[in-house]
Formats: C-alpha cells, structure tokens, sequence
C-alpha cells in the first residue's frame, strides 16, 4: 500500500510541474498571466494569421515550417499559399523575414531574434506582458519603453492596435538612499483601432501561436503519453502476478 | 489435476504473457527508433520537385538536373532521332516497358515518355549506378544507332533509356515521376494531377 | 524451487553443447543468473542498481540516434537539435528520452548509492565495489556535463564557461590546464567539437566498463543485504546460502516490475513534462549560446548543484574549488571512515541515524540552494549545510566508534 501510495504522489509530483510555468521572473516585473487554451485551434489559426501580418516582415521562424502549421492547425495548403505565406513559395519552407539581418541590426540597434524558441525561452507570460505594456518614452529612439523588457529597441509595432499609452511611475527613496521605482498604472494618450479587452484577446492569440511554434509536437506527444502509460499499466499487472506467482513459496 | 500442476500451469501462461507483451512492448518502442531513419522533413523539402525550362532545349539537345541528388537526363529528341528508335528493337532486353517498375505507366510505350519527343530518364545505369554517357552519334558500322553508354561496366542503352541484350544492366534505365506544367516547363518529382 | 532451477540450470545437448564448447555460455548463466544466489528480503532500495543498468541502455540507445543528426559545431548544434526535435521523424521523441534520461540517471545513482549508506554496502568485502561504483559516478558527472555542452544553448555555453573556469583555480598550472581543457582561449567551436568526442566515445565506453567491473566485484562477493548479514555464512546441505535466492527467475521476475513501474515514472516525465519545470531542460538553452551576455539567472542541472552550492559558499576562488572537489570526492572513503561493526542501518544506534538523516537533508538543501540566485541570506544558509555535509565525513570515524548498536541476527528479518 505504501508503495502505491508513493508512486501516486511521484505523479502529481510531475503533475505539479507540468502546470507551473516555473519561470523565474526577472526584470523585477511580475508577468501578467498569459492565459492561453493550447488546445484551441481556432485561437491558433488567429494567432497564426496575427504572427503572419505583424510579425513576419521582421521576425523569422526558421525552424517552423509552414506545412507543419497547416498540418496541425487544419488549414488547406491553398488557404497557407493565400494567407499566410508572404515570403515563401512552398508549404515545406521555413518562415523567413524579407528583412536582410545586417539592415535589421543597423536600424533597431540589434537584430529582431528568431522567435521559433522565444516561448520555451522567455514564457507565454513574459511575450504577453511585453507585448501588451508598451508605453511612451521621450527618452527612447522608438518612442516607446516597456516594462518587461526596458530599453527594448523594438518598436510599438502594435500601435495601430493598442493606441499609445503613458505609464506613471512612483519613485520611493528607502533608508539605505537608494531609490525603488515602481509601475502605478497605464493612461490611455491616443485610441487605437481595438479597445483594450479586444487588443488583449489579439495578444492572446499571437502568444498562443508562439508557444505552439516552439513546440509543435506537444499536443501529440500528449496524446502518445496516455497509450504508453495504459500499456505500461497492463504490462505491469501482468508481470506482477508473474512475481507474487514466483516468489510464492519463498518463506 | 494436482495443486502442483495448476501452479505450473498458471506460471506457464504468465511467464508467456509477460513475455509476448515486453516482446510487442520493445517491438512498438522500436518504430520510433526506425522511423527516424526515414528522410526528415528537410530532406523532403531538399527533395522537392525540380522544376526544368524546356524552352529553349534545341531537337537532339540534352540537358542534366539534379532531383533528390539523383542525375535526371532530360533529352529533345530529333525526328531523325525518334524515327530510329524502331529499327533496333529486337536487340533490346524490354523494348516495351513491361518491367513495371522501372517507369511510370504513363512512360510503359516505345518511346517511354508521356511525348515522343522528350526523354526524361535517370542518369544512374541499372546495373550499380553509374552515370551513362551520352553517344549520339550514329555509326552504322558497328551497328549503333545512338545512345548511352556507360563507362564502368559497358552497359548499353538506346535513345529511350532502353537497354541491349548482353549487358550487365538488367534493365532499362529509370523514368521519374514527371508532368509538363507547360509545353516549355517540365516538373520533375512529381506527377499528381495530369500526367 | 528446485523444480524451477532444475528447468533452468539442465545440461543441454545439440546447439547448446556445441555453443558450450566453444564459449561458456551455460557457465556464465549459471555464475551470474541462476545459480547467483542473492537474499531474499531485499527490498525497495535494491531496485535502482538494475535500474541504473537500464537507464545505462537508454541512454547508449538514443545517444546513437541522435548522434545520426546532430552536428557538433558551433554553427550548427543548436539549429541540428531543433532540427531532431522538428524534422525528424519521431526525433522529438528520441531527444527527450535522451534528456530526461540524463536526469534519470542521476536520481537513480544518488538513490543506489544512498542503499549503500543505509545498509552499509561499502563495508567490507565490499569496498572495491564501492570505489569502483564511485568512479562510476565520477565518470557520469563528467558525461553529464560534456553532454550539456552539445546543444549549444545559453545554459550549455556559460555553464561550461564557468565550471571550466573553476580549473583556473589551481595555483601555477591553472591557467595553462583551463586552456588544453578548452583547446582555445575562450569555449568555441573547438571545445564542442573535442566535448562531442568525449560524451560519445570516450566517456561511455569507460562508463561501460567500470560498469562492468563493478558488477563482476559485486558478483564475486555477493549482493549485501538490508540485515548486513553476510548471507554465504549460512548454507544449507546443497551448499546454497538459506537466505539466498536464485537471482534467476527470483530477482528478475521482481527486478522486471521495477522497471516497468520506473519506465511508466520516467514516460510520464518524457510524454508530460520533459522540461519537468526547467529543472531537466533549462529555459535559457533554448537560446542559442551567445557569446555577448550571460544568462540573467545561471545555475548548473539539478544533479550537480549540491557541490555547486558548495562552491559558491566559499569566497575564495582557491578554496572554493577545493572544497568543491572535497565535497565530491569525500564519499569514496567511506570504507574507512565508517567505523561501526555492523552494516545496516537496523543494527546501529540513534548516532548515526541522526547524522545520515541530517545528511540526506543537508545534501537536498544544499542542491535546492544551488538553485536559487546567491542572495546573502541563501551563502549563509549554504554555508552552514557546507559544513554539516564535511562535519557527516570527517566526524565519521569517531562518532560511528561510539554509537550504540544492536545485536546483528544469523539470518535475515523480514520488514512490511
């Protein structure tokens, strides 16, 4: 019995950390909840299209394939040709930028990164957070700083969006001198074509669609573990009657 | 039946059982391990279809691509050409394309082409996959009406991928899936659709 | 009983008789299977030994097909292991078994290595199979980590970047060791290439037959036991020990479930959670290693932060890598720093189990401490498990010579 009830709770040992993200925050900034349904393909198929339309000119992907995309998110290669596949030929190409790496570097400062991997790097949580708290800056080239990644040399893409908001700041001096700042709140300067509610379900989306770039495999791997698990259980059972059967007349 | 016996007998099947399910167990953990042997996704696409302008390809001119890294023949044949490719019939092995695998069915015909006049083959000889040469030239003296030839092993074709009797290739060369997009666009690798 | 090894252990004719004759096919079986009597009343710390063997298997497996994929180059590992995990086929599959079974490995050795300690296994006769069993784990370690270099991750790059640099630590040769370890004077192309060199041949094939000699050792002497009790001492009138049972068909049909209860643990970790948290596959190696900035955050696996912690306790540079090899090479002398007269832990007195229950504490805290950013509070808390995990060694000789321990009975007890 013990040893059953041991086994259970290695499981929801590895449950636990199947659920928490378990990234530790940096930055000082704590990641608003990306709260994202992996398993909704529509949610996906929005997503992919929003990467396609607003991240795509400047990001790559390069190792996502667009046939994969089509594959699990059940679009037609027609409807991948026609809509999603601006710079690329072919359903088997990866997805590429337009945009020489070299002329990238020159104009922001630093090249926009492959985002294949930024999910599993950085979490959903941390791409939601950046990409929903650009505010303005006089300090900076672009206009725009952000609280989960300042002094980002990437611009508020998503303007058109979002509309440009101000963030206030209260700054508190402590005993030791030093000065803690910390974030208030977000004044709304200029409307953008979404209100808020909408802009952020437009995000959610797009992380959705990075974290399932960054591992496409994950809802089949998922579906695997079952059947290898019920297999190992009938295995299990029968080699376990095979023992006692064995070990029966051992006193 | 003794208690005895009915435990050997119990311990009979169980030992059977535990065995046939860890042999299908190592058997289903095996497929993983051997599919990923197969060509990857990248290889797929490296191996893509091969698109081949024909536009400008003069009767009796040849031109070689590469698909999947294999050596494609895309020749024009002249109507001198074509009008030779009956006269030796009876010195080759398959004149008629009946070995099935060596051409797709629109290819199984004389000519062994979807038209007369081009020849699309694998430049790889059946025998062990060299690449033939190209000899042309026709020299009735030694009774040779045009064709490859292979330099390794003497291998002989005709000027439709066909192959003489007496040589160490077995069979014609390979013909690979293959449409005309346009007249002047042939795609190589692949076939769906029109033929 | 003796109709079960009767079937198994009878003289064969034909095929059998002529394999016999040329190899000592039966004899070995006999030696090593059906006729190597082990005792009975093992329980469940005695699984991880096979246990070990099998995660050896796993890894030697999967390590051969990704080797069929993988490019050891700087410009290309890290884009050939995203290439596994995406084109091909299954390839995901065979990569999280790799990395996970990494992990794997060392839960099941720190585990089969805590019986030890339990049951007094080092203890004579057996120490050469401990000493054996540590270079095991020695070799491990360094397998583990040339491994982690390969990806060619943020992770893999700077932590190698710093253990590495831990060499440069050693007064005079130093500097000039750091630079052959490396092979350039930073970690480049150069390092993965020779790093590829090691996890793939190199180590494995020392790693297999340590292992080897090892299990050639234990069958020489003779599995220990969780009495301690020296089980040969006792035989009946066939010469077999009382509480010994045949290895074959006894310990394996039990040995089989084991593994099947480890493999659904372990499938249940590849199918749903192979970054188990960032614990197995860390977050930051799914950056390209990039020469420009370290990671925010940096921290070795799990299985080495214990030693980890260790080092960054001490703020010398010097002592900090002493102290680190210390804390890593001090187990192997526990044959003689153990000295109570009985093995297992049911015999000794409330002494020693204190210290190995402050032990097993001290070494978890201190692989959780690894873990964490160096915040004050975390050093002295470090500090302070550092010197536990010393005082547990050092102090061995003297206080396993005054603890009280009971009577050790002939034959062996059962526990449930």
């Amino acid at each position: 019995m013990t040893k059953v009830k041991g086994f259970a709770g290695l499981l929801m040992l590895i449950a636990c950390f199947t659920t928490s993200p378990g990234f530790a925050a940096g930055g000082g900034t704590d990641h608003r909840s990306a709260d994202i349904d992996r398993d909704n393909v529509n949610s996906l198929q929005r997503g992919a299209a929003n990467f396609m339309n607003y991240c795509s000119g400047c990001h790559s992907a390069q190792y996502v394939r667009y046939k994969t995309i089509g594959n699990d998110l059940d679009l037609p290669d027609e409807m991948l040709v026609d809509n999603l596949m601006f710079n690329a030929e072919k359903t088997f190409e990866t997805i590429q930028t337009s945009m020489p790496a070299e002329d990238a570097a020159r104009w922001f400062g630093s090249a926009p990164p492959d985002l294949s991997l930024m999910a599993r790097a950085k979490g959903a949580d941390y791409i939601f957070t950046f990409l929903t708290t650009f505010y303005v800056s006089k300090d900076s080239p672009t206009g725009v700083d952000n609280l989960a990644l300042s002094g980002t040399s990437m611009p508020h893409v998503l303007w058109e969006l979002q509309g440009y908001q101000a963030a206030s700041f209260e700054h508190h001096e402590n005993d030791d001198g030093s000065v803690t700042t910390s974030f208030e709140g977000f004044e709304q300067l200029t409307a953008g074509k979404m209100d808020s509610e909408d802009y952020e379900a437009f995000v959610r989306d797009t992380v959705n669609f990075l974290a399932y770039i960054a591992e496409p495999v994950r809802s089949d791997r998922r579906k695997l573990g079952v059947w290898v698990l019920i297999f190992l259980l009938f295995f299990y059972i029968i080699a376990n009657m095979l023992k006692k059967q064995i070990w029966k007349d051992v006193k | 039946m003794t208690e005895d016996d009915l435990d050997r007998n119990r311990r009979h099947f169980l030992t059977v059982a535990t065995a046939v399910t860890g042999i299908a167990g190592a058997g289903l953990a095996a497929i993983p391990f051997i599919s990923s042997l197969k060509p990857s996704a990248r290889a797929q696409a490296l191996g893509a279809p091969v698109e081949v302008p024909i536009g400008s390809l003069q009767p009796g001119e040849m031109v070689k691509v590469l698909w999947r890294g294999k050596l494609v023949y895309v020749l024009r044949r002249s109507e001198d050409m074509m009008s030779r490719l009956a006269e030796h019939s009876g010195d080759l092995r398959d004149p008629n394309s009946e070995v099935i695998e060596q051409q797709p069915e629109y290819a199984a015909n004389a000519t062994r082409s979807v038209r007369p006049e081009y020849l699309v083959v694998e430049g790889s000889c059946t025998h062990l996959g060299c690449a033939p040469l190209m000899d042309f030239d026709v020299r009735p003296a030694e009774d040779w009406d045009g064709g490859f030839f292979c330099p390794c092993h003497g291998s002989k074709f005709d000027l439709a991928g066909r192959v003489y009797k007496g040589v160490p290739a077995p069979t014609n060369l390979r013909v690979p899936p293959h449409r005309f997009v346009r007249d002047d666009l042939i795609l190589i690798g692949q076939d769906t659709g029109a033929a | 009983m003796a109709r079960i090894e009767a079937e198994v252990g009878k003289p064969k004719g034909g095929f059998m008789k002529w394999i016999d004759d040329r190899f000592p096919f039966t004899e070995t079986m006999r030696y090593h299977a059906t006729e190597y009597y082990a005792s009975k009343n093992f329980n469940i710390w005695y699984v991880f030994g096979v246990l070990a063997m099998v995660v050896l298997v796993l890894q030697l497996v999967t390590g051969i097909f990704l080797t069929m994929n993988y490019k050891p180059s700087a410009a290309e590992a890290f884009a050939s292991v995203e290439y596994i995990m995406r084109d091909v086929e299954w390839g995901w599959l065979i990569r999280y078994m790799h990395s996970t079974g990494a992990s794997f490995f060392f839960i099941v050795v720190y585990l089969h290595m805590f019986r030890a300690m339990l049951y007094g296994s080092y203890k004579k006769p057996r120490e050469l199979i401990w000493i054996i069993g540590m270079l095991i784990f020695f070799v491990l370690m360094a397998e583990a980590f040339a491994g982690y270099l390969l990806p060619w991750g943020q992770m893999s790059y700077w932590g190698a970047q710093v253990i590495i640099s831990l060499f440069g630590a050693i007064p005079w040769v130093g500097d000039a060791l750091v630079e052959i370890i490396r092979g350039d004077y930073s970690i480049s192309d150069i390092t993965l290439n020779r790093f590829f060199a090691l996890h793939v041949i190199a180590l494995p094939l020392a790693l297999i037959g340590l292992v080897f000699v090892h299990i050639v050792a234990l069958h020489e002497v003779g599995s220990n036991n969780p009495d301690g009790i020296e089980i040969k001492e006792q035989k009946g009138a066939n010469g077999v020990p009382l509480d010994g049972v045949a290895f074959h068909p006894y310990h394996t049909s039990k040995d089989l479930v084991a593994i099947i209860v480890f493999l659904m643990i372990f499938c249940a970790v590849v199918f749903f959670a192979p970054e188990m948290g960032g614990l197995f596959l860390e977050h930051a190696n799914f950056e390209p290693a990039n020469l420009t900035a370290t990671p925010e955050h940096i921290a070795p696996v799990w299985y080495f932060t214990p030693y980890y912690a260790i080092l960054r306790a001490v703020p010398d540079k010097l002592w900090g890598f002493i102290l680190f090899g210390l804390s890593v090479l001090l187990p192997l002398f526990l044959p003689w720093l153990d000295r109570a007269r009985v093995k297992s832990i049911r015999y000794r007195g409330w002494i020693y189990k204190s210290a190995l229950t402050g032990f097993v504490i001290t070494f978890v805290a201190l692989g959780w401490l690894g873990l964490q950013e160096a915040t004050p509070t975390y050093v002295l808390a470090a500090r302070v498990f550092a010197v536990i995990y010393f005082a547990f060694f050092i102090l061995m000789p003297y206080y396993t010579t005054i603890d009280k321990t009971k009577p050790v009975p002939d034959r062996v007890v059962y526990h449930d």
